[in-house]
């Protein structure tokens, strides 16, 4: 039986004493030798960056097995549970520490809240020439210490943010 | 911030009748909604590119009983008083949209005191904070899929829409389903608010139906002598894109 979904709402802007916890954005210490960054600024249609977006990740780990185990709001320092949450700061940037996602086409599902934005929205983070030729525009790039993600809500170069297909 | 409530409810009602013609129906809220100003700039204009969800998509991150204490599940206790306003607890099912329940899963809530102010920097609003509520809990569901919070009826606040704009009462909440794709941020109401018709966010779930899915209802079997009164509200997530388990269909 099929019900009907309960519509979402905005984040709103006071979310910050809430959503956020301590070690929410580092999956992994970054004094770990293979911990990578994974970053990048939120803007708005206008290009300015936005302050008051959250962003969430869920990835594999880099043997490519999607983890299973609990422990993301109270990180031990050794176990990779596969999720992060990041606010962005005043500039609009977000960061997480993490490790490389594995798997055939690696990349990091990413969730997007604001203020003002009224429902999530969904994407995916690839990995440099992991992204398939219909989602090429998805592919992070790499930098020093891992790779960057802009997320732009809306204009030019606007992300292209995903819905999953119902059976 | 010019416009004033009779321009915004205009602006709404407009909407609405354009909805109400259409004959189309709705059942999500609506990312590109102007009377919500700060929505303008912030929704795509580009339509969302259909994908099957890969092996990774069709997990959800998973919550333990380490990453939550029980207690977080009563925002009344969290200081050493009691916080002012009517004591009240919520509690619901969550179930996917097949109708299983989502077990063991997070649900996170966070809200305004009885007075209507945020314990945040960014709010002005010139109402008491309540040195005895901080308005944030968790908690896991249980084996059927039941959340339970304890919690302070929250105060309706006013925003910098437009002029003299005010949020109807809520407690926004956070979820997770079994699956990654299901993931939703929302806001539940009360009954009755005289403030929904003016409020461009919850306006912005254009059908009524769908709007109605956002009210808890009062329940009196479940208000308490003498200590708390009851609100039920039950959360339908997306569709599962998993083939069932047995765990999942038990029950």
């Amino acid at each position: 039986m099929s019900r009907t979904p309960t519509p979402g709402q905005t984040v709103g802007p006071f979310f910050h004493y809430a959503l956020p916890y301590d070690g929410d954005a580092e999956l992994v210490p970054p004094t770990r030798a293979d911990a990578i960054r994974l970053h990048g600024r939120v803007y708005d249609g206008a290009g300015d960056p936005v302050p008051d977006a959250l962003v969430e990740i869920w990835q594999t780990g880099p043997d490519g097995v999607v983890p299973q185990v609990a422990g993301s709001l109270v990180r031990d320092g050794y176990t990779f549970t596969g999720f992060g949450r990041a606010a962005t700061d005043r500039t609009g940037h977000y960061q997480f520490t993490t490790l490389r996602p594995g798997g055939a086409t690696p990349y990091f599902a990413v969730t997007v809240f604001a203020r003002g934005l009224l429902d999530r929205l969904f994407t995916r983070a690839y990995l440099p020439g992991a992204a398939p030729a219909e989602l090429a525009s998805l592919a992070a790039e790499a930098d020093d210490r891992g790779f960057v993600f802009d997320i732009r809500l809306q204009g030019e170069n606007e992300t292209v943010f995903l819905t999953y297909a119902q059976d | 911030m010019t416009e004033t409530q009779a321009e915004i409810s205009a602006e709404i009602a407009a909407i609405s009748k354009e909805y109400d013609s259409a004959g189309v129906a709705e059942t999500a809220v609506r990312r590109d909604y102007p009377p919500y100003r700060s929505s303008i700039l912030r929704h795509p204009t580009k339509a969302a590119k259909q994908v099957d969800p890969e092996g990774l998509e069709l997990w959800a991150p998973v919550f333990g009983q380490r990453d939550v204490d029980p207690l977080e599940a009563d925002l009344t206790i969290q200081h050493s008083g009691e916080p002012l306003g009517e004591r009240m607890v919520v509690t619901g099912r969550v179930t996917d949209g097949e109708g299983r329940p989502v077990r063991h899963q997070l649900v996170e809530i966070w809200q305004a005191n009885g007075g209507g102010r945020y314990i945040h920097q960014r709010d002005q609003h010139p109402a008491p904070l309540d040195p005895n509520f901080t308005g944030m809990g968790r908690c896991l569901t249980d084996a059927d899929g039941f959340y339970r919070f304890t919690t302070i009826k929250p105060g309706p606040y006013p925003w910098r829409n437009h002029r003299n704009a005010w949020r109807p009462a809520h407690i926004h909440f956070s979820l997770f389903g079994h699956e990654f794709t299901q993931r939703l941020v929302t806001q539940m109401y009360f009954p009755g608010d005289p403030l929904f018709a003016l409020d461009p966010i919850y306006q912005a779930i254009v059908d009524p139906a769908a709007r109605a899915r956002l009210l808890a209802t009062y329940d009196h079997d479940l208000t308490t002598p003498e200590w708390a009164t009851g609100y039920r509200w039950d959360i339908v997530l997306t569709g599962s894109h998993r083939t069932p388990t047995e765990e999942d269909v038990e029950q």
